[in-house]
């Protein structure tokens, strides 16, 4: 007996309200993430995870407020990312009721960001958020790169190096998200988390591809991951939070 | 109405634990007073201490040493009801071995150890270290604290280092990681947790629930 793996819905915040786009196009309304996370939270969702995809950095007041109203309703762990550069951003949402916050492009940056982060704050609240893509062609052995921007901008970063590097820089978990997979509803990239996961010493959070309940299954048991995260499964009534944890315990995994 | 006092002592961030506190207070009807302090003024006024922690021992116990924390706590642990969370209950303990060695308040006798690298479960999984996510908790002794709370049920832990006490009839609740650790500790009217109850949904805020109402008793 040991640690429960976790489900963690994700909401992709726009100026206050969750959205989720399908296929990076249509951006459908998903509802006031204050209510969504409540919601959530009593059905047994182990953690939120709140995305703040705000364009415009004259809204980070909003999103403050947002996170303070998440914090003080839901009593279960809160990661924050998005537009997170800076130590003050982090004293910020940490100071506003956030347990982690989730830092991507500033670590690809930065990396230098990550380790002042973690020596200042402490491992368990830096989250690294990985994009990573396959780059080898199929008679290759399998080998991903890190993105930014959304899958578009590429970085030349080797995906396994770059999350060991991160965890010795003091990432206390990585969120690693499968960018061919994303929005395509097929299932994680279960050879890269695997890779990942038996690659560092911290928790591996599975994202991008969930389209059903056996893909949680085999994040989790396959791809070796501690938790998996999606979206559009829960935002949209397609799944329920307790019918994908029923559906897990079934096959062997222990949920809480 | 009871007033409880979450002591802050610069390290890290008490809006959840008070958040929590304050939730199950209006829940219950108690209508609590909370307050987030390290005057000590207000640490011995108030009916209840709730001692959190976050963050690397040694800088704790620095703040600690330098706000006089440790010396109202032990004053004041003869008073009233004291719930200590993680690093709070750390603290509590002889020595840590975190930071080369750091020695604590020493209210409870035992140190704090680091949980070996590379253990394995029973289907050969490394586990991971921090030990973070949700563990079952085995409710080894009895307590008013533990009331309404289901016996081996869920709470939410972020850690690397674990209280070894020595003395056994101290220690309250067990977790397996993979071995049996201490996760609750009582002795009079202090309670100890290693886990957070604020992040602890249900039981979480159930521990806290009754916190509020324990008379410090066993």
């Amino acid at each position: 007996m040991s640690l429960a793996k976790r489900i963690i819905p994700c909401l992709d915040c726009d100026n206050g309200r969750v959205v989720k786009g399908v296929q990076f196009v249509d951006i459908r309304d998903a509802g006031d993430p204050v209510e969504v996370s409540k919601r959530y939270c009593d059905q047994g969702a182990d953690e939120i995870t709140f995305l703040d995809i705000t364009a415009s950095s004259d809204k980070r007041d909003t999103t403050i407020h947002t996170v303070e109203a998440i914090a003080s309703q839901v009593f279960i762990p809160l990661t924050v990312g998005g537009g997170i550069r800076k130590l003050q951003d982090i004293r910020n949402m940490l100071n506003a009721g956030a347990d982690k916050v989730g830092i991507n492009t500033s670590a690809v940056l930065n990396p230098q960001f990550v380790r002042e982060a973690s020596e200042r704050f402490g491992s368990q609240c830096i989250v690294v958020a990985i994009d990573a893509k396959r780059v080898s062609k199929p008679d290759e052995p399998l080998r991903w790169e890190i993105f930014t921007h959304g899958g578009r901008n590429p970085t030349g970063l080797e995906a396994i190096a770059w999350a060991r590097k991160m965890v010795e820089y003091g990432a206390g978990e990585i969120l690693l998200t499968s960018m061919d997979r994303d929005g395509t509803k097929s299932g994680f990239d279960i050879a890269l988390n695997r890779a990942i996961s038996e690659a560092v010493t911290v928790p591996v959070i599975a994202s991008g591809g969930v389209g059903n309940l056996q893909h949680l299954v085999d994040g989790i048991r396959d791809g070796k991951t501690d938790a998996v995260l999606a979206a559009s499964i829960f935002h949209f009534g397609e799944y329920s939070i307790p019918q994908a944890k029923a559906f897990m315990r079934a096959q062997g995994i222990e949920m809480r | 109405m009871t007033h409880i006092a979450v002591i802050d002592y610069g390290m890290g961030n008490l809006h959840s634990v008070a958040k929590a506190l304050e939730h199950v207070s209006v829940r219950s009807g108690l209508q609590a007073k909370v307050s987030v302090t390290a005057d000590p003024m207000i640490l011995r006024d108030a009916d209840r201490l709730v001692f959190p922690g976050v963050g690397a021992m040694r800088d704790c116990m620095a703040e600690i040493r330098h706000l006089c924390i440790d010396e109202i706590l032990r004053e004041q642990v003869r008073e009233k009801p004291v719930l200590a969370i993680c690093v709070g209950m750390q603290a509590l303990m002889q020595h840590s071995e975190e930071n080369n060695g750091v020695d604590c308040i020493g209210l409870f006798a035992g140190n704090v150890r680091r949980f070996p690298e590379h253990q394995k479960d029973a289907n050969c999984n490394v586990l991971k270290v921090p030990h973070m996510g949700w563990n079952r908790v085995r409710q080894v002794t009895p307590h008013p604290m533990w009331q309404h709370i289901p016996d081996n049920d869920y709470f939410y832990f972020v850690h690397s280092y674990f209280v070894d006490p020595h003395s056994p009839v101290e220690i309250m609740g067990q977790s397996d990681y993979p071995d049996p650790f201490c996760v609750a500790l009582s002795h009079r009217n202090i309670f100890a947790v290693q886990f957070h109850p604020e992040k602890s949904q249900r039981n979480g805020l159930q521990l806290y629930e009754n916190f509020l109402t324990w008379n410090g008793q066993p």
